[in-house]
């Protein structure tokens, strides 16, 4: 890591963050023998506590019931659906194309992963092969939209830990990143970019120099959070040893994404199951070794790098061709098209009122997306809307297996924990 | 690739693993017998040769009209051998009931709480039978294609809440 060669002279070995052997702070669970009497647990009775629906540090509207024993949880369970605004039962009565939109809602924090993981989805299901800019271009896009995700998990963090300053840093590195794809899309959030057979409009004129010095800026920054943060003694002491999932566990649980490679396993779909053009770049996959919030922070924090490679990569192979299949069965016709001729006007009148017809099947479909597997299961009946279309979140296990997460821990523990799973309630409330 | 194992599980429960197909997109899938998805879920799980090691997605299908209605879908993933399969299970309205596999993967807690939730499909030994997304006092299963999708449900009475401060006390000490 490049904390390395920062030189800071003596440090405590013990608290480097790759530094093996036996950690200081292995504090989350409270040792069950006590020595001395000084140190005798005091008789106290539980206390049920509600956190949530509306705490700060619950994202989003989380109901969690927390049964405490001075302020060890004892047990806790979690009441979410607060946010859920039926996702799925909306998309079954549009037509594919209007599905879009309700995608951009899920994660929110990175749209155009969503609308790449659901236009992949229908596509194998249409069995489409996309021309090979929009490829780059939605990689590109997916990409720059896993910074702004992880920017945005690790400034919350910060924040959530008492370091304002992060998140000041975090968020001006997010605008940045939100005002290239406002260019490209014309959204800062809700991007609605990808379609079925490609992408909705090409890079304006200058787009990608001026992308890849924001991406120059966006590393300035983010070296700054990580000088602020990965080697800081508080945000080090809430975070290490704290959240742990082991390796088993974690699969167990169904982890996905960052969580699971934190803990161990090298698994990621970009590289087990290329999409797009992720078999012609090179990047790596950091794999952690603890399994705790700081390795999931550190994750993030390389995914960054890694990311930006993707993206600098993506802008060198592009190059110049159609964004769309010319096929008028899935794709808008040109507006010149439309106007001038009776085909084109039939095609966009079929598409506008009832939608692509999907060839009838059935079809799983996953991508990486920012916090994990992001899967869509289709199911089309031949007609132009979904007649079944399930979402599986890539957050839905990781906030499903907090409560043994942080089952013995202290209550503060549930804060840096409940960040770096990174729970964001429109994909996991749907 | 997947389509040993599917070939594997039809050798070994022959009758109950069914009708093996290629979905679109070379998924490997099969049907497997409503009475035999634990069986078969552990043999998956356990067996080296498949390490079916995580349940990614579980999810329901409502096919309104057709016999059996529902069918619950399983899409299960190997990380060692990056094999993945999906297992369709048929469940009739009649007997809207299953064994849960959470004893195989705990992971899929959620996704039957899901399933339960919104297709009203039930799991025997599940640790946690509540609804996931819904509220207790709702009526009807929203994902069902019969569910209405106009209208609205009644405001229901604020629940009884214990008192947080002093724990639980016999009603109406306050």
């Amino acid at each position: 890591m490049a904390i390395e060669e920062k030189g800071l002279g003596e440090r405590d070995t013990g608290a480097a963050p790759r530094s093996a052997g036996e950690r200081p702070f292995e504090g989350q669970h409270r040792p069950e023998t006590y020595d001395g009497p000084l140190d005798a647990p005091l008789g106290g009775k539980q206390m049920v506590v509600n956190l949530g629906p509306s705490h700060p540090a619950m994202h989003g509207v989380t109901r969690a019931v927390v049964a405490l024993e001075g302020e060890t949880i004892k047990e806790m369970k979690l009441d979410i659906g607060f946010l859920h605004r039926g996702f799925e039962k909306s998309c079954e009565n549009v037509t594919w194309g209007q599905c879009f939109p309700y995608t951009d809602r899920l994660n929110y924090v990175s749209s155009i992963m969503n609308n790449v993981g659901f236009a992949l989805a229908v596509e194998k299901l249409c069995k489409l092969d996309v021309p090979l800019r929009s490829k780059y271009l939605r990689v590109a896009t997916a990409e720059l939209h896993r910074i702004c995700d992880h920017l945005t998990l690790v400034a919350a963090m910060g924040l959530e830990l008492g370091a304002m300053t992060v998140f000041l840093y975090g968020v001006e590195a997010r605008d940045l990143i939100y005002d290239r794809l406002t260019e490209i899309c014309g959204a800062r959030l809700t991007s609605n970019y990808v379609r079925v057979g490609g992408v909705s409009r090409d890079a304006p004129d200058e787009w990608v120099e001026k992308t890849l010095q924001t991406l120059d800026r966006v590393t300035e920054l983010r070296d700054t959070i990580d000088a602020l943060l990965t080697r800081n003694r508080i945000f080090m002491d809430r975070t290490r040893g704290t959240g742990v999932m082991s390796r088993e566990d974690a699969l167990d649980f169904g982890f996905t994404g960052p969580c699971l490679r934190a803990s161990g396993e090298p698994y990621d779909v970009r590289k087990s199951a290329p999409y797009l053009v992720y078999d012609r770049i090179d990047f790596d996959i950091p794999v952690g070794a603890h399994g705790d919030n700081f390795d999931r922070y550190l994750m993030r924090m390389e995914e960054m790098r890694q990311c930006d490679r993707i993206v600098r990569q993506c802008f060198q192979q592009m190059e110049p061709g159609p964004i769309v299949v010319e096929d008028l069965r899935y794709v808008l016709p040109p507006k010149p098209l439309v106007y001038g001729t009776i085909e084109g006007v039939m095609a966009h009148f079929k598409l506008v009122m009832e939608g692509i017809k999907v060839p009838a099947g059935e079809v799983y479909s996953y991508t990486e997306a920012a916090n994990g597997e992001l899967g869509f299961y289709l199911v089309s009946d031949g007609g132009g809307r979904p007649y079944k279309l399930g979402l599986r979140a890539p957050g839905w296990p990781m906030v499903a297996a907090l409560p043994h997460m942080t089952k013995g821990a202290l209550l503060a523990d549930l804060v840096p924990t409940y960040d770096s799973i990174n729970m964001i309630g429109g994909e996991v409330e749907q | 690739m997947a389509k040993v194992v599917i070939e594997a599980l039809v050798a070994r429960f022959p009758g109950d693993v069914y009708d093996p197909y290629e979905g679109a997109g070379g998924d490997d899938c099969a049907f497997v017998q409503k009475s035999k998805i634990v069986e078969v879920c552990r043999f998956l799980k356990t067996d080296p040769a498949m390490a079916f090691n995580m349940a990614p997605y579980i999810t329901a299908v409502d096919y309104l009209g057709a016999e059996p209605r529902f069918e619950v879908v399983y899409n299960l993933l190997s990380t060692a051998h990056n094999h993945r399969i999906r297992l369709r299970v048929k469940v009739p309205e009649a007997d809207l009931e299953l064994e849960s596999v959470t004893t195989v993967w705990r992971g899929a807690n959620w996704f039957e709480r899901y399933c339960l939730d919104m297709y009203g499909i039930s799991f025997r030994n599940h640790p946690d039978p509540r609804r996931l997304f819904m509220y207790d006092e709702f009526v009807g299963h929203p994902l069902r294609k019969d569910y209405p999708l106009r209208g609205r449900q009644p405001l229901v009475p604020e629940r009884e809440v214990k008192d947080i401060f002093r724990g639980p006390g016999p009603v109406g000490r306050d």
